[in-house]
């Protein structure tokens, strides 16, 4: 406290803040507080990277391939679009859980007694957790041409347009599951029990063309399979699928929207218990 | 309670000559009541802190202070009454309420990887300033915490009292009517706390905010201009610290048994002998009288033998809890909010 002279204050003039300044604020704290932190950066790219190299070679003798090239090149590129939805399903569910650390924490609380509307956290956190995996999967597209994914503008731009809704839909199912929630340790379950079965069974791993019985009914119930499944007419354009890039993009918007609207109501539920 | 209009409810009372203070009492509470299930954590509290004044809301754990807290700062909506801020109902009209509430919370609201700089910038976007107003406030507020020369530093390189500071600092950045603070001294050092309350006090002068500190502990709460003493969430004082303690006649004494058998046993012979009221507290025995020296020699010789200590004291705010609620200010802290 160096001075005890200041001159009083001026009166402020009241007025709201709006949505855009402070969702703004908040979507800019979310990639500052990442990038700040060098440790989740390397890990959100370097275990999917492994695990596409490691699960990719593994599975590639074991897996037949109906193509000429080599097997191995072939589950590779197969596995390509799953591993880039990996890293998005990582970064979306690490930038979640940073909701119930700033829940813990403190920093929530002074946000919620803030003159905003709970609608611009949803968006601030939202569009910041989503504006993360996009980037974090982009990056990884630099990994493409090793397995024939042909670089042309349009193959990149709808692969970022994909990748950007995917991440959109996975980071706001992150904020519907992680608000309620006062422990990482019981989201870790969520993540283990929900999120990664659903990464699992979206196609990324095994096609669904394969699939029979009950693993194809539950694919076919998956929502993200049908993003997984654009994101692969994306990038090999020639390749087969089983549904046309129309229905499975407008399949992903449709989780996009549903996803973000359980978000909002979880959010602006009316109750008597504390917020925070 | 459905007004949303931009005027606030009429009260009564007028408010003072505060810059901020207009027309409408900082704090008005009205039959406020608050249960979490079964378990009742306010009930019926009406009371009212004034403009320009340092309010102490003083209480031990569980007495309902935080459950009052998160009502005000609009975290919580209670089940019952009313709370109203600058004449605005804080359940009705949160916004309207938060936009003159700069709150202060116990635990480090700041985020720790930013800087002290972008935390303010990211709690001034939140209440709508920007640009070079927002660049200018905290510019100046910072000088004033006297963390000027730290503002490029992160949060979590700060010491306790710095980060402290960058709390008040967050909840100043709008310039707020009234300023709630819920135990600002937790862990900070004795000249980290004397430097908080100068600062209160600057800011309760020369701004005229309104400022509502709760407390757990006495000697904080001997700073404040009025106080209110929470037990069980009920209003069991109400005044300046002066008025509650020269509401108790006269001396503090307190006479140790040295067992809670031997002062129960005691205690209705005093009573009969002497008239006066004593109250028993485990093995010690307390009453309030007049020339407090005088009575205690006579007591002693009445009861040979049977008292092992005795202090005679001026009254302070832990006995007015005593007087008021019967028991000791920290027999009943078992259950934390």
């Amino acid at each position: 406290m160096a001075t005890l002279t200041a001159p009083p204050r001026q009166t402020v003039a009241i007025s709201s803040p709006g949505i855009l300044v402070p969702s703004y604020s908040l979507w800019l704290r979310e990639i500052v507080r990442f990038y700040r932190q060098k440790a989740r950066v390397v890990g959100v790219i370097a275990s999917p990277l492994l695990f596409w190299i490691v699960l990719g070679s593994g599975f590639a003798h074991s897996f037949s391939s109906g193509s000429g090239s080599s097997s191995s090149t072939h589950y590779l590129a197969y596995f390509y679009p799953g591993a880039v939805v990996m890293i998005v399903l990582f970064t979306a569910i690490f930038s979640m859980m940073s909701l119930i650390t700033d829940r813990n924490e403190g920093f929530l609380l002074s946000v919620l007694a803030a003159p905003v509307s709970r609608s611009t956290i949803v968006l601030g956190k939202v569009l910041g957790g989503a504006t993360l995996a996009t980037i974090q999967g982009v990056i990884f597209l630099v990994f493409g041409p090793m397995v024939g994914v042909q670089i042309t503008p349009e193959s990149i731009g709808l692969s970022v347009l994909v990748i950007a809704m995917i991440s959109f839909e996975l980071t706001a199912l992150g904020f519907a599951i992680a608000w309620p929630m006062d422990s990482t340790q019981a989201f870790h379950a969520i993540v283990n029990l929900l999120l990664i079965p659903l990464w699992l069974l979206s196609g990324s791993l095994f096609p669904l063309s394969g699939a029979s019985g009950w693993l194809r009914f539950c694919m076919l119930c998956n929502p993200l399979t049908y993003g997984v499944e654009a994101l692969r007419s994306a990038l090999y354009p020639g390749g087969s699928s089983v549904f046309s890039l129309p229905v499975n993009l407008a399949v992903t918007v449709v989780f996009c929207l549903v996803t973000f609207a359980a978000s909002w109501a979880i959010v602006n539920r009316r109750t008597n218990r504390p917020a925070a | 309670m459905a007004t949303l209009s931009e005027r606030p409810v009429h009260s009564e009372t007028a408010g003072g000559s505060g810059v901020n203070s207009g027309r409408y009492l900082p704090i008005q509470l009205e039959h406020l009541a608050h249960n979490y299930g079964n378990r009742q954590a306010l009930e019926d509290l009406s009371f009212e802190v004034r403009p320009a004044e340092i309010f102490g809301l003083l209480g031990p754990n569980g007495s309902g202070k935080t459950t009052l807290f998160r009502i005000l700062s609009t975290l919580m909506v209670p089940t019952g009454g009313c709370a109203r801020i600058q004449g605005f109902d804080a359940a009705h009209d949160p916004n309207k309420v938060r936009q003159r509430t700069g709150v202060v919370f116990q635990a480090t609201s700041a985020d720790l990887k930013l800087t002290v700089e972008e935390n303010l910038k990211h709690q001034g976007h939140l209440y709508g300033l920007r640009g070079s107003r927002l660049k200018t406030s905290i510019k100046e507020l910072l000088f004033r915490v006297g963390l000027a020369d730290r503002a490029r530093d992160a949060v979590d390189t700060l010491s306790g009292g710095m980060k402290r500071r960058v709390e008040l600092a967050k909840g100043l950045i709008h310039s707020p009517a009234v300023l709630l603070l819920d135990e600002p001294s937790t862990g900070l050092d004795p000249g980290a706390r004397r430097d908080l309350w100068l600062y209160l006090r600057m800011l309760r002068d020369q701004d005229g905010v309104s400022i509502l500190v709760t407390t757990h502990m006495m000697e904080e709460a001997e700073h404040c201009d009025r106080l209110a003493i929470l037990n069980q969430g009920k209003l069991v004082a109400l005044g300046s610290p002066a008025e509650l303690k020269s509401a108790i006649g006269g001396d503090v004494i307190l006479f140790e048994t040295g067992s809670e058998e031997a002062a129960a046993l005691l205690a209705p012979r005093m009573a009969e002998r002497f008239q006066v009221e004593p109250v028993v507290l485990g093995s010690t025995i307390r009453l309030e009288r007049r020339d407090g020296h005088r009575f205690v020699t006579s007591v002693v010789e009445a009861f040979p033998g049977e008292i092992d200590g005795v202090s005679v004291s001026k009254p302070s705010l832990e006995d007015v809890f005593i007087q008021r609620t019967g028991h000791r200010f920290w027999a009943e802290a078992k259950e934390e909010e």
